[in-house]
């Protein structure tokens, strides 16, 4: 039984983009990484859920790159 | 090379003005300075309201390039109670459809206006030159606007109840009063270097490249954008369909970009098959643009009023642009009428940038994050954007997050002319907002719409309980189920309407107060504050 959701729960969406977007900019592609890494660890305990988190990361895996 | 003048669609001649003989500055009580689409729009409405309007344009012709080219449905229906909609409408592309693209797959589909029940479309697609001769043409019919060719503004002088303005002309210098002043003179504005004033805001680096294209072609009448095509090299691109067999082609060119060598034809053409194959075209107009999104902090100066670009300039994506310059000329035409005939307070002028700024930074807003999206300033960024068009097919959130434009809707305003609820209202209709059109059939059984029988003036629809409500002076009474019958029942729906609900609504269609009962000494004091008085 799935338990991610995937429906889009900001009322905002594009403000969540963004604010995603601001924290990267003037970062190289390394030091967002590395940004990137510490925002997983730190919204995946604030799921605190393993099936969900286990299911987010097939769905990451399984997307195909463009 | 083809000069400026070979290009214009429209030539108009200059005429020497009485004004230029008067031997002292002849008195107007509006003077617009730009012949756009806002400053067209203001005179013309100003003229409806009684107001006599000069008009002064540096150029004698429009139609350099198809320019603005996204029509919205506020637009429209602004245009329309000025009487000049239908023939746009008629003449342009009718379209309410997008479709996004990543590399050559649909990732994501819109639909900009799903309910049956309006007047007008979610957007026409229609070239600026014929917009703006649409509007030269309508304000021919009317006395009250007095457009002036080739009258370029070189002076301000502020004095205490009126601006000066010196003018030059084929036939030399004159001057002219104005109470006030709208500056609609555009993105470079002469007014407000005049002024010396400067804008806030970012200009962006990222640089896009303007093909609009003839050519016979079957492609579907939506908006079409593609994130990472193949067909140009991963960056951005957009197709856009206008009346005569032309189409809007917008391609994102990398930063460093030589923009004279992008405009050579024979580049453009190779750009170009790479998109339309074998297919013949002829490349109407080449431009290679950059933008800016910024503003001035206040839009007011003294009795100078700044509409438009001229006040605020954003990104292109979005239609944000030329569409909020028209509901700023709609914005302040109706509180010059009303402050001129001294029906109104100067509070109400004020109203004017206090609305209108809001609006502004709406549309900077959104259409920086549009550009973020469209144009990631880093590959740091472009990482993201491009996970986000990952997982869009396969997660709703990630669709939600795709921004190729979001496009141009009126304005919310928050506003101090606005009477707060005292009972609660559902549906879309909001306060400080133009009322949503709604089918309505009259007394004597003709079909039509809500807004095309508004009268302009402050006006109160009052939901027929059997009541005999009497109304202030100057405010036109419309009653719902006598005057007009609501047959669809949308009007209740988009209004929350039950018996006896009351709305007072604006000279410019906003909604400024509703009540659940009709109580004439509310929608007095209602009408003070919407009037500043």
């Amino acid at each position: 039984m799935a338990k991610l959701v995937t429906a889009s729960r900001f009322a905002d969406p594009d403000a969540a983009y963004v604010a995603l977007v601001e924290a990267r900019r003037g970062l190289t592609v390394e030091a967002a990484a590395d940004l990137d890494a510490k925002l997983v660890l730190i919204l995946a305990n604030h799921i605190g859920d393993i099936d969900v988190l286990t299911e987010a990361i097939a769905l990451a895996r399984n997307v195909q790159d463009r | 090379m083809e000069t400026a003048a070979d290009k214009a669609r429209f030539r108009y001649g200059y005429r020497r003005s009485p004004d230029q003989d008067a031997g002292a500055a002849a008195p107007h009580p509006v003077i617009v300075v730009g012949a756009g689409p806002v400053g067209l729009t203001a005179a013309i409405d100003l003229a409806l309201r009684g107001v006599s309007v000069v008009i002064l344009d540096d150029s004698d012709r429009i139609g350099e390039g198809s320019r603005g080219i996204c029509w919205s449905k506020r637009t429209l229906e602004i245009w329309d109670r000025l009487g000049l909609a239908a023939r746009m409408v008629e003449k342009g592309v009718t379209w309410k459809l997008g479709k996004v693209f990543c590399g050559d797959d649909l990732v994501y589909g819109f639909d900009l206006q799903p309910e049956d029940g309006h007047k007008m479309p979610a957007f026409i697609n229609l070239q600026q030159y014929y917009v703006e001769s649409a509007l030269v043409g309508r304000a021919a019919e009317l006395d009250g606007v007095d457009l002036r060719w080739r009258n370029k503004v070189v002076g301000l002088e502020p004095r205490n109840d009126h601006v000066r303005l010196a003018i030059d002309t084929p036939d030399g210098p004159y001057d002219l009063d104005a109470d006030w002043v709208i500056a609609a003179d555009g993105a470079r504005s002469t007014l407000r270097e005049l002024l010396g004033l400067t804008f806030r805001g970012v200009t962006f680096d990222d640089q896009f490249l303007i093909a609009d294209v003839r050519m016979a072609a079957d492609f579907p009448t939506e908006r079409r954008f593609w994130f990472n095509p193949t067909f140009h090299n991963g960056q951005s691109s957009l197709m856009h369909r206008q009346p005569d067999n032309v189409w809007r082609i917008d391609l994102q060119l990398d930063r460093a970009a030589d923009a004279v060598a992008e405009q050579q034809p024979a580049r453009v053409i190779e750009r170009l098959k790479r998109i339309l194959g074998d297919r013949s075209f002829e490349p109407e107009w080449v431009s290679v643009y950059r933008f800016n999104c910024r503003r001035l902090d206040r839009f007011i100066h003294g009795r100078v009023i700044f509409a438009g670009d001229a006040a605020h300039q954003v990104s292109p994506f979005g239609a944000r642009g030329a569409n909020s310059g028209v509901q700023d000329a709609e914005n302040i035409a109706w509180k010059l009428a009303a402050v001129l005939r001294g029906e109104a307070g100067f509070g109400l002028i004020a109203s004017y940038e206090v609305e209108r700024a809001q609006a502004a930074d709406e549309n900077i807003a959104h259409s920086t994050r549009s550009t973020d999206f469209i144009a990631p300033h880093s590959a740091a960024e472009r990482r993201l954007r491009d996970a986000v068009l990952a997982l869009a097919p396969r997660a709703e959130f990630a669709r939600r997050m795709v921004n190729s434009g979001r496009l141009s809707v009126a304005t919310v305003h928050d506003t101090p002319l606005s009477s707060p609820d005292e009972a609660p209202f559902r549906g879309p209709a909001r306060l400080g907002a133009p009322v949503p059109d709604v089918p309505l059939r009259a007394r004597a059984g003709t079909p039509g719409f809500l807004l095309e029988r508004l009268a302009g003036t402050p006006e109160v629809l009052y939901v027929d309980d059997g009541g005999r409500p009497s109304l202030p002076a100057g405010v036109k009474l419309t009653v719902i189920g006598d005057d007009l019958i609501d047959e669809t029942g949308l009007f209740a729906q988009r209004f929350d309407a039950t018996p006896g609900a009351t709305y007072l609504l604006r000279p410019d269609q906003h909604l400024a107060a509703r009540w659940r009962a009709f109580d004439g000494h509310k929608i007095g004091q209602a009408l003070g504050r919407m009037l500043a008085r």
